[in-house]
């Protein structure tokens, strides 16, 4: 394992973080900040509890992933794809290094970013709503678990998408609508039932569920059902991945 | 001496169905400077790039150093430098943060003296903080160089190193290129300048449509295609090469203002004592005269059309 090639990647990318960290953290605390006076006081205020929780307070998981996920699909789809732009990806293929390193590397410092971001929203949120959080280690691990799931599944975008449209339409088109459908501003339970059952369909759900779970011990679906969803995930962009770059695609010639 | 790169049977065809590279054989040896020859589109990029790994050969074998480069890809690639040809770089990064990716993707442990080193080598030591995108093209380029060598490689490949870069410091790259080499560096580069080959190279190998034309020592290839221009740029318009010049290989050109002779470098007598005479007894004035030696490439041009 040549581990001074991924310490190498992953503070580059780091470098990269620490040098745009105004905009980095401006932008997730001023929108949570807005999502809590929004959806939170103003329309919070005039909505019941939802299975005794505040409403506000039911919000935060939600936020919190709605911008984990939405970061860790496009720092890790940027970070792979930049190099490929700019042409600089040859010294990635022509370096001593394994498909695994250059994954834990672009992958590691994406969702190190996002877990970061993660952190200051519940830091930001914890200045609105009183919660507290039942299962901190089981929330860590939610987080970590998904961070790492967005950013490969960003990484595979990153190395599919051939312009810069197509880097934005993903997380655009797919990741934010499955985000605010799947639960993050409201229960499942909410719904009518056939579109209940459609939602189940939706991946966030079951991330959604399981991590609200790990602050409130309510959810949606099981937590052993949400759990094991989000590993399957894992594991899809895994395989998506290895199978990249064994055939080399879209980064040789 | 023996081959650190040895390519077997290698074939490239790209994905739209175009052969660059038809059945490449090709040693080189430990140690040596081996410059590529050959027009554009030649496939001299397509061979480096399958060497290091970039492209992926669709038939035949190459070991580095005995290493296979799919099977032992850790070592084979550990061994090599690669400055690309086009100008692919970073731009908010600065200049020592670079090199130290390059060598830690390497797998080396840090060492700020060599990467020291290297910086001064290429005159960039003042510029190891400035930001990428404040340098100059040439700049850019010596970072790329820079970069291959922060891991100290054994064999180094240059793709077209001097193109952009001004007289005085391809003087100063070629200095650098032959140190590395008497630390026992091999290199390969290609270049479209003869006179970088012929000052730089040990072999010379010309390439053309996917094929190597001819691997030679340089001295040998050089003897072997000299073929020299003398110019004479003229003071008045000349209608036609009056016929007492007529026995002399005399060209003039459109516009009547410049004659060129051709000459072989090889031959005891080039003529040109006699040409000259010639010229001043015909009464032609001229103001000024060059002797230009044709460009491995104008000269292969003319052996791919005489095959
Ligand atoms: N990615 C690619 N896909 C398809 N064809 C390619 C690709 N890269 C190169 N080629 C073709 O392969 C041939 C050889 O290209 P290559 O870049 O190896 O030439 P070269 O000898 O380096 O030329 P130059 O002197 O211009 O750098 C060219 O005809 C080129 O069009
Ligand atoms: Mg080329």
């Amino acid at each position: 394992m040549n581990y001074r090639a991924i310490e190498a990647i992953y503070k580059y990318e780091m470098a990269r973080t620490w040098r745009t960290l105004a905009q980095s953290i401006v932008s997730p605390v001023l929108s949570t900040s807005l999502y809590f006076v929004v959806f939170g006081s103003a329309i919070g205020s005039r909505m019941s509890d939802i299975d005794g929780i505040s409403y506000s307070a039911f919000l935060v998981p939600g936020l919190m992933m709605l911008s984990l996920l939405t970061q860790s699909v496009s720092n890790a789809s940027f970070g792979i794809y930049f190099p490929r732009f700019i042409g600089t990806i040859f010294e990635l293929l022509s370096a001593p290094v394994s498909t695994l390193e250059i994954v834990l590397g672009y992958v590691g410092a994406a969702a190190s970013k996002s877990l970061i971001v993660g952190c200051i929203i519940l830091l930001t949120a914890s200045f609105f709503v009183d919660m507290q959080i039942m299962h901190p280690f089981l929330m860590l691990f939610f987080l970590l678990l998904t961070a790492l799931t967005f950013s490969m599944l960003g990484f595979i975008i990153g190395i599919w998408a051939d312009n810069f449209e197509k880097l934005q339409v993903v997380p655009l088109l797919i990741i934010t609508p499955l985000t605010f459908l799947g639960g993050s501003f409201y229960s499942i339970n909410m719904l009518p039932e056939f579109w209940q059952t459609v939602t189940l369909f939706n991946p966030v759900v079951y991330l959604i569920s399981g991590f609200r779970w790990s602050f409130y011990e309510i959810s949606d679906v099981d937590l052993w059902v949400s759990l094991g969803m989000t590993g399957l995930f894992l594991l899809i962009c895994l395989v998506g991945i290895y199978w990249i770059f064994k055939t080399g695609y879209r980064l040789k010639n | 001496m023996s081959a650190i790169i040895s390519i077997k049977n290698l074939s490239k065809t790209y994905e739209g169905g175009f052969q660059a590279l038809k059945d490449i054989n090709l040693d080189i040896n430990k140690g040596e400077i081996i410059a590529l020859l050959g027009p554009n589109g030649a496939g001299k990029t397509t061979l480096i790039s399958s060497i290091c790994g970039i492209v992926t050969p669709t038939e035949g074998s190459i070991t580095i150093d005995g290493f296979d480069i799919e099977k032992d890809y850790r070592e084979a690639r550990a061994m090599i430098g690669l400055v690309p040809q086009e100008l692919t770089i970073e731009t908010f990064e600065t200049v020592n943060n670079v090199l130290e990716f390059s060598r830690g993707l390497f797998g080396k442990k840090k060492d700020p003296a060599h990467i020291e080193k290297v910086l001064k080598s290429l005159s960039l030591w003042d510029k190891k903080d400035d930001r990428l995108m404040t340098l100059s093209g040439g700049m850019k380029r010596r970072v790329l160089i820079g970069k291959a060598l922060a891991h100290e490689p054994e064999i180094l490949f240059l793709d077209e190193p001097t193109a952009g870069v001004d007289v005085e410091l391809r003087k100063e790259m070629w200095e650098t290129i032959r140190e590395l080499k008497e630390s026992g560096v091999t290199v390969i580069l290609t270049t479209h300048y003869i006179d970088e080959a012929e000052k730089m190279a040990d072999r010379i190998g010309v390439i053309n449509q996917g094929q190597i034309i001819l691997v030679d020592e340089k001295k040998a290839l050089i003897q072997k295609m000299g073929e020299k221009n003398l110019m004479l740029h003229l003071c008045e318009k000349l209608a036609e090469i009056p016929a007492s010049l007529s026995n002399y290989n005399l060209q003039l050109n459109d516009d009547g203002m410049q004659l060129r002779y051709s000459y072989d470098v090889q031959q005891e007598d080039t003529g040109i004592t006699g040409l000259l005479e010639g010229i001043e007894a015909a009464n032609i004035n001229y103001r000024d005269l060059e002797t230009k030696q044709s460009s491995l490439e104008e000269i292969f041009v003319k052996l791919v059309q005489k095959q």
